[in-house]
């Protein structure tokens, strides 16, 4: 036996053609949907505030289940996604009413819950990973939201309870991929060699095209095929976890053993010891085969007990930042960029703008690498100056834009702007981590049925 | 003969928090020591200056060919506070692609790209 597993997100805003497509073509047991950001719950949570019409879950529920529900009904594929957010049992309604209205009767759709845990983040957590500091050095005025990464285990529950759809809330990426395979195949939860090796797996896949040819071209050293049609890639999984990495015949893209390795290191620290909630797993011993055209076989990667404790997400409230874009072009134009920079130096001082930050970028020259960008590089033909700034409030946050709108008729000359602007001041939810002991932390699986 | 990093080795970045991490693969096994005896954690902070606060890790994979470089404080306090435009620091490790680095002229047929 091998059990096909697909991707059909890497994340909240990704291609949904491709999860259609390995929904219809993938032959697939399962397809995993992984849309959730670091600061997805706590923006979602500052979003249900201020716009009561918003559900809680994935935006893109609608379009994504009604791209791949025909062919996983079809097929009997079973869904696992994390598409729940702040309001899985919501998602789960929505899902059933999808399902009704193509007449799928008797589907088992599952909800899991219970891993926000705001209410008790200061009695249950200690110290703030980024900064050493007590987390009770948080203001809790400015607490949006705190949750627990959970693990695969109850998304297991929730399938040996006989459910065909499964959503959830903050779960590892990983081990939205790791659960059918410990389900299918009857793997224990302390069975470190093969919960490692299928975490790796599940790590492979999170972030869809990124290893099926996706982030990776570089023109002339790294080419991929029709880019322009990337699928989103299906592991073969045998009894012990070994894969093969493929994806649907007919697509653009590739996979290789350069682009599964850049996956591989993805978002990763230590390599022998990437913390999951199911088990630590150590990537150094990973065997990389191609196997066929565009089908590489994953094997040896290592699995070592996991963590007494279990990561948490914190978001809090701190300040706004406020945001414009200007343009210059042809001769000069650097030089009229660093004008425009200086009058908005002295006019951002005769209004007293209230500034933690304020930042300058010239787009073309040093927006992305900032002061590691070189200084001799030929000048630019054309420069986009870039201004922005963090704020407490958002009264000051609107200033930058306002003082932009002023470079109009008042600034440098010929200075290009597009009028109108939108979205020039934005809310800041900064995100945080902690730890919780796991016997702290519970959770539910609440099944609805279409 | 001295070579852009580029025709060595490429690079994937990913983002936590405020660190990003960026892998370092070499184009072929026999390339990987050049990395591994040029490549350190003090080339790669004296590329990035004040663009990256540090401190840096480099861990070394060997057997893949290929070396894992945390950089703390490297995305301007992280995604959601940061000033950058590049927010999630997605092509802060294309400025090690300059790095000049020494290869012996048995490897060179190994390189890639255009000489």
């Amino acid at each position: 036996m091998t059990l096909r597993i697909g991707s059909g997100a890497a994340w909240w805003a990704d291609r949904i053609s491709p999860a259609r497509r390995n929904a219809e073509e993938g032959d697939l047991d399962y397809l995993c949907f992984e849309t959730m950001a670091e600061a997805t719950v706590s923006v979602a949570q500052v979003r249900r505030v201020s716009d009561p019409n918003f559900p809680g879950y994935d935006t893109y529920l609608d379009d994504r289940f009604e791209a791949v529900l025909p062919g996983c009904l079809r097929r009997g594929t079973k869904i696992i996604s994390n598409q729940g957010w702040v309001n899985p049992i919501g998602a789960a309604e929505r899902i059933v009413e999808h399902l009704q209205k193509l007449g799928a009767s008797g589907k088992k759709v599952a909800a899991i819950t219970g891993n926000e845990i705001t209410d008790r983040l200061f009695t249950v957590t200690d110290t703030i990973l980024e900064t050493g500091e007590p987390v009770s050095s948080l203001d809790p005025a400015s607490l949006v939201s705190a949750e627990v990464y959970l693990g695969a285990e109850p998304i297991v529950d929730a399938l040996r309870a006989g459910a065909d759809i499964v959503v959830t809330g903050r779960v590892a990426d990983p081990s939205l991929f790791l659960a059918p395979m410990i389900y299918e195949y009857g793997w224990a939860l302390d069975d470190w060699a093969r919960l490692g090796q299928g975490s790796g797996i599940g790590h492979l896949m999170e972030c869809g095209a990124q290893v099926t040819g996706g982030y990776f071209a570089d023109p002339g050293f790294k080419d991929v095929p029709r880019p322009w049609d990337l699928a989103f890639p299906i592991a073969e999984v045998e009894s012990d976890g070994t894969a093969v990495l493929a994806k649907v015949a007919g697509s653009g893209g590739l996979i290789s053993r350069d682009t599964v390795l850049e996956q591989l290191f993805y978002e990763v620290h230590d390599p022998a010891n990437y913390l999951t909630p199911d088990v630590t797993v150590d990537f150094t011993t990973a065997d990389i085969v191609e196997v066929g055209p565009d089908r590489m076989r994953i094997s040896a990667i290592g699995g070592k007990q996991r963590s007494s404790t279990l990561k948490v997400s914190i978001g809090t409230r701190e300040g706004y930042i406020g945001e414009d874009t200007f343009y210059y072009a042809g001769l000069g134009a650097l030089r009229r960029a660093e004008l425009a920079r200086e009058i908005l130096v002295h006019r951002f001082d005769e209004i007293g703008l209230q500034a933690e930050a304020v930042q300058i970028d010239f787009l073309g020259v040093n927006a992305i690498h900032g002061s590691a960008s070189p200084t001799d590089w030929p000048e630019p033909y054309e420069v986009g100056v870039r201004v922005v700034a963090r704020t407490q409030t958002a009264a000051e946050a609107a200033k930058i834009g306002r003082e932009v709108d002023g470079m109009a008729v008042s600034g440098v000359g010929m200075t290009a702007k597009r009028v109108p602007h939108a979205d020039r001041t934005r809310a800041v939810v900064g995100v945080w981590s902690s730890l919780v002991d796991r016997t702290a932390v519970g959770y539910d699986v609440t099944m609805l049925e279409s | 003969m001295r070579v852009p990093l580029q025709r060595v080795a490429h690079i994937r970045a990913g983002d936590k928090g405020n660190t990003s991490n960026i892998s370092v693969i070499a184009y072929d096994l026999a390339l990987f020591p050049v990395l591994e005896e040029q490549l350190t954690v003090a080339a790669v902070l004296a590329r990035y200056g004040e663009r990256v606060a540090g401190p840096a890790t480099r861990y070394v994979v060997s057997p893949l060919g290929a070396m894992n470089f945390v950089l703390q404080g490297a995305l301007g306090g992280g995604v959601s506070r940061t000033l950058s435009q590049d927010n999630f620091g997605k092509a802060l490790g294309s400025a090690l692609l300059d790095i000049e680095l020494e290869v012996d002229d048995a490897l060179v047929p190994l390189l890639r790209g255009p000489a």
